[in-house]
């Protein structure tokens, strides 16, 4: 497969990341030649081998449902990080369009 | 009793005794850090005055009787771990400025058992490195020789406690990030079984994989660590819930009925004349500790780098999507809400980190799902299944750490040449097994003036830790290879007596 089959634009929007000119022309080859390296994969027999999540198994982990204070972060606490904060909120820029 | 050079086994055991105190060894230990760590840059961050705080309270401690298995040990964590009122950036300008508001579970297990925190440790950006070098916020070097890397992710781990800055470290290790830099950096390097040491509060990379693990100049210290920080952790389900064979106390001297497999498919043959002397060196010591080496076969890890770079950075681009600017870290400006995303991801993330999202996002996007992330899973089971069938005949696996000793800076600018570093450490991973490093002698590299640190990897079946860091102990007691190499910051002063004058400026 060609190199530049990923169109990198795209999937930086996917990533929400904005990429310059010169990081797209470094990266574009880069990743290129990693899912070059990543073809390999399909040589490998895997019809009905089933797909691994995550090697220890372990599924529906319960707990009761109480309250745990020890994993409560107060609300002070977890806005102490926020780059910007109106009263016990998260400030964020506009979401949604003003009406015209 | 010397707070520099001494095991965290001995330092507890006098300060248990109260012929030392834990507030003595931080006054020494602390100077040294600030000294050593002008040279190094292991740290992000020191912690005097939290170390001082730690140092009081285990005194107290043990003054009112208790006796505790790490008091007055100084260790160094990894910064991309929690603790409270400590900036943990994770190596990321997008986290430049984060104070964790809790601790890590790991962490907290450690300072619990009277482990006195020296400070917080550099590390490839999130953890996604193999030579420190993607780090946005530091230069950590090599211990061994100043102009090398220390190895990675892992960076200021491995070096602060190859460098004789702490006695003991957390790292985390998602493909190799303890054992490469802990090869690289003449010290032991320990991969518990993924869930056996609780991931809460470490900043996740690719949480399939991610598993926290300690690094010591001695496999004996790091069964002491292995033995506080593993066990079922309520606040991480993934953490397993199954009884922990404690390790410290069950360490053995030979490998007399041993079967020790050597992989057919990592031949030393791929490796230059000086290293693969080295292995030849450790397998024979290996059979002259009664070991019997059996050849064992995994056909499928040659597919290992490729599922692994597929999985690590899929996982990477969901964990990291909580990195928008909003709850905590940078946020650049922007016009809307998704302006403001783009523009953040855009200004706080390094290249490395960027590289991983775009192929992890694109191997989750739509259509290519079956091909790239489920094709990778599958893969990641025939690996597995190879391993199981390994240790059907042997009870060990052992194969050199890394692909090569510690490289010089700036070496390795292709980012899949750098990848391949992980050849030998990525298999294990996936298969979720316990795995460790332990020195086992050093190369002069061919572009090198000292000979460097070099690691034998071992790994065992899934929740074997006690077996595996007894034959670690064994091979490390008859060869004591970490011992004959001396760091070139390390001038380790010779009026190192607790009773010297703390502060004093060489």
């Amino acid at each position: 497969m060609p190199t530049d089959r990923i169109d990198i634009r795209h999937v930086a929007r996917l990533a929400r990341l904005a990429l310059t000119d010169d990081e797209i022309a470094t990266f574009a080859p880069q990743l290129g030649s990693l899912m070059t390296h990543v073809d390999a994969l399909a040589q490998l027999e895997t019809e009905n081998v089933p797909a691994t999540a995550q090697v220890v198994p372990s599924r529906n982990v319960q707990r009761a449902d109480t309250v745990r204070p020890e994993t409560i972060l107060a609300r002070e606490a977890a806005l102490s990080n926020a780059p910007q904060v109106q009263g016990p909120y998260f400030r964020v820029p506009r979401i949604i369009a003003e009406e015209g | 009793m010397d707070p520099f050079t001494d095991s965290a086994g001995a330092i507890a055991r006098a300060v248990n005794a109260r012929s030392t105190s834990a507030v003595e060894v931080a006054e020494a230990l602390i100077p040294r850090a600030e000294r050593v760590d002008a040279q190094l840059g292991a740290y992000l961050q020191r912690t005097p005055e939290l170390m001082r705080e730690h140092a009081r309270r285990v005194d107290a401690r043990v003054a009112s009787g208790e006796s505790l298995p790490l008091a007055g040990v100084p260790v160094a964590i990894k910064d991309n771990m929690c603790l409270t009122g400590t900036r943990t950036t994770a190596g990321s300008k997008i986290l430049e400025g984060f104070v964790a508001p809790y601790t890590a579970t790991a962490v907290q297990r450690l300072l619990d058992a009277g482990a006195l925190p020296v400070g917080k440790t550099n590390l490839d950006e999130f953890a996604m490195g193999s030579s420190g070098e993607n780090s946005a916020l530091g230069l950590t070097r090599n211990p061994y020789d100043l102009d090398r890397v220390p190895g990675g992710s892992s960076a200021g781990s491995a070096a602060a406690v190859g460098g004789f800055e702490a006695t003991l470290s957390l790292g985390s290790d998602t493909g190799g990030s303890i054992r490469e830099p802990a090869a690289f950096c003449n010290v032991v390097g320990f991969k518990p079984t993924y869930g056996r040491v609780s991931r809460y509060g470490l900043i996740a990379f690719a949480s399939s994989l991610d598993q926290i693990g300690p690094f010591a100049r001695s496999v004996a210290d790091a069964a002491l660590v292995y033995d506080v920080i593993a066990g079922k952790d309520p606040l991480d389900a993934t953490s397993v819930d199954r009884d922990v064979e404690p390790a410290a106390g069950f360490l053995r001297e030979d490998l007399r009925g041993v079967r020790v497999g050597i992989v057919k498919e990592f031949a030393l043959d791929a490796l230059d004349a000086a290293s693969r002397a080295v292995y030849e060196a450790a397998y024979a010591d290996l059979e002259r500790l009664g070991a019997e080496l059996v050849d064992v076969t995994l056909p499928t890890a040659e597919y290992g780098l490729a599922t692994y770079y597929l999985i690590a950075p899929a996982e990477c681009s969901s964990n990291l999507a909580r990195f928008d600017g909003v709850r905590y870290g940078l946020r650049a400006d922007g016009a809307d809400v998704g302006e403001m995303y783009e523009r953040t991801r855009a200004a706080g993330f390094g290249p490395e980190v960027k590289r991983r999202i775009l192929i992890g996002t694109y191997a989750l996007s739509s259509g290519y799902y079956d091909a790239y992330y489920l094709k990778a899973q599958k893969a990641r089971t025939r690996i597995a299944e190879d391993f199981a069938r390994a240790f059907e005949r042997c009870d060990a696996i052992v194969s050199p750490a890394a692909s090569s000793p510690a490289f010089r800076f700036n070496a390795k600018s292709d980012p899949v040449t750098m990848y391949l570093m992980d050849y030998y450490t990525i298999p294990g991973s996936l298969a979720g097994l316990p795995s460790l490093s332990v020195p086992c002698g050093a190369a002069l590299p061919e572009d090198g003036t000292r000979p460097m640190p070099m690691g034998l990897q071992m790994t065992t079946p899934l929740f074997t830790e006690r077996a595996l860091l007894g034959y670690a102990h064994a091979y490390e007691r008859a060869t004591l290879h970490a011992e004959k190499l001396t760091p070139v910051t390390a001038v380790i002063e010779s009026s190192t007596s607790l009773r010297a004058p703390s502060g004093n400026r060489a």
